[in-house]
């Protein structure tokens, strides 16, 4: 009973920590990488800037570890964010037409100039950030407060969210050429400085919920709110404040990914990435159910996301093959979760003394 | 027909322990042909778990049940079903979107060249509802479309087309309906009864025991405490009997009680005033002083937990007002109450009270965090101290801290939750059914504990189905009938007096 916080490094405690299955699973399929791929590993330096298929894994990654971020917390509370892609879209549209106003005469105007803007960088991602977030914050006051169900909820944010960017730019199509937007999704500081973004924002996030009393709320809310409730937490502003957090996630997202391909196209920026996030943390070991998570698995999970098909188009497989390929890999992936392997993992770690 | 052949169902000596409880200790049962068995006992008696057996739920550790003279084990309750065992659940579990006839009928639709044969159908959900319950409804209407009467007279009409369906289990079929329609479902269960199916019928309301029932079993603490003819017993034995009471620690606890009530204040901590909320309970009057314990003893259904609820601030009364020292309450929320200083542990210890994948720590620190907010958060070695310093003194035992709530027992996620309410350092202290499922020993314990709680300076407010617990534990004791405060009782209080208010004026 004196030795109540004692913790210590064996085999079994290291598989049962969280992150133990996703860091399985990535290293699975970077070994296939290892094996069938020959220059795989190989990174090479570019004017002092490193290169290579495992830095393309972090940086086309980057979207959605990002959205995963987000998704975690929405998913940690016992619901879930269909509307990020749309966010997404949105947030690009907000930053385009900032950055490019043309389209709204009706005319597109191709800037040829790469120093010209708009509006200053700092307006136009304030107000790219801005508008994600108010939608986050529409989808918690469905979920938080009018207790309509999390998937119908941002459903409708989902379907229309495409629209409304559709009407931001005026249905037109905004190249981005500014070149300050662009290195936020192709710029490089030794490594890819989409990362640094990913890096900060879950480091704030962790902060966020670790060091303040919102990530166990969190967790309690998503296990049993009856219970919470009688213990007085808030669980109305506790989801709140996930939608809205998980909106402002997409917003960054959006802004890397529209950076990236240099243009606000609000029919294609962010397609079907709310289910790359979703299913990213659930490699990443939390229940869609609610309840316990780690933004840290929700990271590799996201990895593994990537990995896979960057390994696909390494191996030759055709783009428009690539969706069918994927999903088998996933479902081995989901395997590996199974009870039955946890078991089997479980019966090799089991300390043999033990009665 | 000779006395065995009389009786249909014969469960005998059955037991079954769950982790850390014995939810039935050597208890038998019999059901004749063609009568109504009323299974009646408290909370945690052990009424659902008997029937959970029966069902094939959950199996005996020992014992054997005998149906028609033959052993029988249901290995499940479709096993059980086709054993000839029908159930009709508390819960209608049916499908509201499917006509009457498919839930009638559903998995053995009649067939006709491979595909349902849907005039069939209609014409046997309509013929079983006519002839078994005299019921005449359309049956291809959605079951959603009709009132719950009819609805469990559906869910009833399926048990029974089970063809080889001898006996019949209802369980609290009737806390969902109105006296029409309970009416409607005795002339049906008469009806049964004369066709000669044994009926056991588990309710907990006084008046249908006695209007519907044959004989009564009664059940407490997963003990048999006996079974009598429903003419030859009075309400009264019949209440004494189901919240019992045994002398056992009786004395120590008096000598506690007369100690600790010399420090009861005068002043009250919290006062209700014609305090109530439409449907949930009738407006009362209540002080509660601190140093004391006042007991809340009534039936199950009762008002007990309502009044609880709305002393917590759970639900908002909609007329009268709560005093808490001297000031108006304003705030009726759980957050305003823990802010107030007052606590409540739930009722539902699973649904309402643990917290069961976070950790003990984390479980114990909650409410005291919630008060805090988000941001001033206590640090993990604050989290820690007070964890175990609430283990050590409620003798939890966990093997850590960092134990999953889930994996304890019982008991023991009860002091865990009572942890959690201990640490807000509360001025009024409400426990609803703090003991039940609980082994002896820790209900002992927990009762020391609100004593020296109260002792200590708390206004507690003691609520259990226990009558006897309620007697041990209270310096005051408050009884509820039927949504209403109806006595109150200072000192030292005859059982019989107790019960007689619970009872009320038919007895």
């Amino acid at each position: 009973m004196n030795q109540l916080t004692k913790s210590s490094f064996t085999w079994r405690n290291i598989t049962e920590t969280r992150l133990f299955f996703p860091v399985l699973a990535l290293s699975l399929i970077l070994l296939f990488d290892f094996i069938f791929i020959p220059g795989f590993f190989a990174i090479e330096n570019r004017d002092g800037n490193l290169h290579g298929s495992m830095i393309d894994i972090f940086r086309n990654g980057s979207t959605v570890m990002l959205l995963a971020i987000g998704m975690t917390l929405v998913i940690a509370t016992g619901g879930v964010d269909l509307s990020v892609g749309a966010t997404m879209a949105i947030a690009a549209s907000v930053a385009g037409i900032l950055m490019n106003p043309s389209a709204l005469k009706n005319e597109v105007f191709f800037v040829t100039d790469t120093n010209y803007t708009f509006q200053p960088l700092w307006v136009v991602i304030a107000a790219a950030l801005i508008v994600s977030i108010i939608c986050g914050l529409w989808n918690g006051v469905l979920v938080a407060y009018m207790r309509i169900q999390p998937m119908v909820a941002t459903l409708i944010l989902m379907i229309s969210g495409r629209g409304i960017a559709q009407l931001i730019t005026n249905g037109l199509r905004v190249q981005i050429t500014y070149k300050p937007y662009a290195f936020i999704g192709q710029g490089w500081i030794i490594l890819p400085f989409s990362l640094y973004i990913v890096a900060i924002l879950l480091a704030l996030t962790w902060v966020m919920t670790r060091k303040t009393a919102i990530g166990m709320f969190i967790e309690s809310v998503g296990i049993n709110f009856r219970s919470s409730f009688f213990s007085g937490i808030n669980e109305k502003r506790i989801k709140l404040l996930v939608y809205t957090f998980c909106g402002f996630c997409a917003g960054i997202a959006g802004l890397v990914a529209s950076s990236n391909v240099r243009t606000s196209d609000a029919n294609n920026i962010g397609l079907t990435t709310e289910l790359d996030a979703i299913l990213a943390v659930v490699i990443g070991g939390t229940s869609m159910s609610g309840g316990r998570f780690s933004l840290l698995a929700s990271m590799v999970g996201a990895l593994v996301m990537q990995a896979i098909t960057q390994s696909m188009y390494a191996i030759g497989v055709p783009a428009f093959a690539l969706q069918a390929i994927k999903s088998v890999v996933v479902i081995l992936v989901i395997l590996l979760y199974s009870e039955q392997v946890r078991g089997f993992v479980r019966g090799i770690s089991a300390p043999k003394t033990e009665v | 027909m000779s006395e065995t052949d009389q009786n249909l169902l014969i469960m005998e000596g059955i037991s079954k322990a769950f982790p850390g409880v014995q939810a039935l200790d050597d208890v038998s049962l019999t059901l004749k042909r063609g009568e109504v068995l009323c299974l009646v006992g408290e909370n945690g008696a052990g009424k659902s778990t008997l029937m959970k057996i029966l069902t094939g739920v959950d199996k005996q550790d020992s014992g054997r049940i005998i149906l028609d003279g033959k052993d029988i084990q249901a290995k499940s309750p479709q096993h059980a079903q086709s054993l000839g065992i029908s159930t009709v659940y508390q819960e209608i579990n049916l499908c509201p979107n499917l006509t009457v006839a498919e839930n009638i009928l559903l998995g053995q639709e009649p067939h006709k060249m491979g595909r349902i044969d849907w005039k069939k159908m209609n014409a046997l959900a309509g013929e079983t509802l006519q002839n078994l319950l005299g019921v005449d409804i359309d049956v291809t209407q959605s079951l959603g479309s009709y009132t719950v009467a009819i609805q469990q007279m559906v869910a009833i009409a399926r048990a029974l087309y089970i063809e080889s369906a001898k006996m019949l289990i209802l369980d609290e079929p009737t806390s969902s309906l109105d006296i029409n329609e309970t009416q409607q479902l005795f002339t049906v269960m008469r009806k049964l009864k004369d066709e000669g199916v044994g009926i056991i019928f588990i309710t907990h309301f006084m008046g249908q025991i006695y209007e519907i029932s044959d004989r009564i079993t009664v059940l407490r603490n997963g003990k048999l405490v006996g079974t009598y003819d429903t003419s030859s017993i009075t309400r009264v034995e019949l209440i004494s009997k189901m919240i019992g009471r045994s002398l056992a620690e009786f004395e120590e606890m008096t000598k506690i009680k007369l100690e600790s009530s010399k420090h009861i204040k005068s002043d009250a901590v919290l006062q209700a005033r014609d305090l109530g909320l439409t449907g949930s309970i009738r407006p009362f009057n209540l002080d509660l002083h601190a140093g004391e314990v006042v007991g809340l003893a009534g039936l199950l259904g009762s008002g007990r937990t309502e009044t609880a609820s709305i002393l917590f601030g759970v639900e908002k009364p909609d007329t009268g007002a709560i005093n808490f020292n001297g000031n108006l309450v304003q705030d009726y929320s759980p957050l305003g109450s823990i802010q107030r200083g007052v606590a409540l542990c739930p009722e539902d210890r699973k649904a309402a009270g643990i917290v069961d994948d976070l950790t003990v720590r984390e479980n114990i620190v909650l409410a005291i965090q919630a008060n805090k907010g988000w941001f001033k958060y206590l640090s993990l070695p604050e989290q820690y101290g007070i964890a175990e310093k609430y283990i050590k003194l409620l003798n939890i035992a966990t093997p850590s801290a960092d134990q999953l709530v889930k994996n304890l027992s019982g008991g023991n996620q009860q002091k865990v939750i009572l942890a959690r309410w201990l640490a807000t350092n509360p001025q009024v202290l409400i426990l609803d059914e703090p003991t039940r499922g609980i082994d002896v020993g820790t209900k002992a314990e927990i009762q020391k504990l609100v004593l020296s709680l109260a002792e200590e300076g708390m206004a507690c407010l003691f609520i259990s189905s226990e009558l006897e617990e309620v007697l041990r534990t209270s310096h005051r004791i408050v009884v509820l009938r039927e949504r209403e405060k109806v006595a109150e009782f200072v000192g030292e209080v005859d059982e019989n007096t107790i019960i007689q208010a619970i009872a009320g004026s038919e007895s």
